[in-house]
């Protein structure tokens, strides 16, 4: 059977977009219940947390740098620095430290 | 949030920069990876426009290019991009409940990794405005970028796609590191969240889940576990 493109794409959209747009239009007031907000509460942080690790190591050509980046990171937020600054100079530390490794050792 | 609309959007617009930078590198290999699935750089672009999501696009390319059924289309994206339900509940309580119809569709499109990860970190209320203002600088370089990985295919030095590639990292780093420091509880699911992350991820029984089944269920079991062990009482639910 022969696919269309173009209705691939539309089905991967429209699917996407239901799932993004449900929750936050049929959720129209604040829940009451205790450990359901309590969930919601956590579950940003926990997102984020298990998908920054153990992926950001294989996100670029040396895991070490990437470990040296997420390290630089994480002192810069607890230090309070923006988002800007701990997302730039997380690139920077990555392209530092493979440029040492690559021409220096 | 205080400040107007154009205040909150233009806060939005620079917030998203370092995410523009981001997605920009993460697309043009995403467009690399279109190009060899076959599918024409203007494809890839209405793709990444109309999808805003890595993951459920590589996955999407890749069945494309298997020439799978439209049913199993809709069944991966389900399960790839089963995160961005959890994201939109959470959301959902982040904005005023009189917040109408046609802001929330808007905000629809703004729930990615990053965005979310920007919008859910502002103090109190959510202004849907400073998350269009993400939007509307983020999905250029997500868009455009797919659509030179076409093009261009992998002209750019590696050193500089894998420095960029932990931008993203270093944007979810700044959103959970501070409410981390404030809340004990959250530092210890984050402290969780990486140990039972690089146990499903590294064992190899789990190679089963996809990586967004396996963000899902991790979120639902740490999440989870934190919600009935430590209750966040009423008057700090608020703080998120």
């Amino acid at each position: 059977m022969e696919h269309n493109i173009y209705i691939y794409i539309a089905l991967m959209a429209g699917t996407t977009y239901l799932i993004r747009i449900l929750p936050l239009t049929l959720i129209r007031r604040e829940i009451k219940n205790r450990f359901i907000r309590s969930f919601l509460y956590y579950v940003p942080y926990v997102t984020l947390a298990v998908m920054t690790f153990p992926a950001i190591l294989d996100a670029t050509q040396e895991p070490l740098a990437a470990a040296l980046a997420l390290v630089v990171c994480i002192l810069l937020a607890y230090f309070g620095k923006s988002l800007f600054l701990v997302s730039v100079l997380g690139c920077v530390t990555v392209f530092i430290t493979e440029w040492i490794m690559h021409h220096l050792l | 949030m205080l400040g107007t609309h154009k205040q909150n959007f233009l806060k939005g617009a620079r917030d998203g920069l370092p995410i523009f930078l981001g997605y920009f590198a993460v697309s043009l290999t995403l467009g690399i990876a279109a190009k060899a699935s076959g599918i024409t750089a203007f494809q890839a672009m209405l793709a990444s426009l109309t999808n805003n999501t890595s993951a459920g696009e590589f996955i999407g390319f890749t069945l494309i290019a298997e020439g799978g059924s439209y049913l199993e289309m809709v069944l991966m994206e389900l399960i790839a991009n089963a995160r961005y339900l959890l994201m939109s509940c959470a959301l959902s309580q982040k904005m005023e409940p009189k917040t109408p119809t046609w802001q929330r569709l808007l905000m629809g499109h703004g729930v990615t990794d990053e965005i979310f990860s920007l919008s859910i970190r502002v103090p109190s209320k959510l202004d849907p405005f400073y998350t269009y203002g993400a939007i509307a600088v983020a999905v250029p370089g997500w868009t455009s970028g797919t659509f030179l990985g076409v093009i261009l295919g992998n002209v750019l030095p590696a050193s500089l796609v894998s420095a960029l590639g932990v931008g993203l990292f270093g944007m979810f780093v700044a959103a959970f590191i501070p409410a981390a420091k404030k809340d004990k509880v959250v530092a210890g699911t984050v402290a969780a969240s990486f140990a039972l992350s690089y146990l499903i991820n590294r064992l190899p029984v789990f190679d089963f889940l996809s990586s967004g089944m396996k963000t899902v269920l991790l979120t639902v079991l740490i999440a989870g576990a934190a919600a009935l062990l430590f209750p966040r009482k009423e008057e700090a639910a608020d703080g998120a």
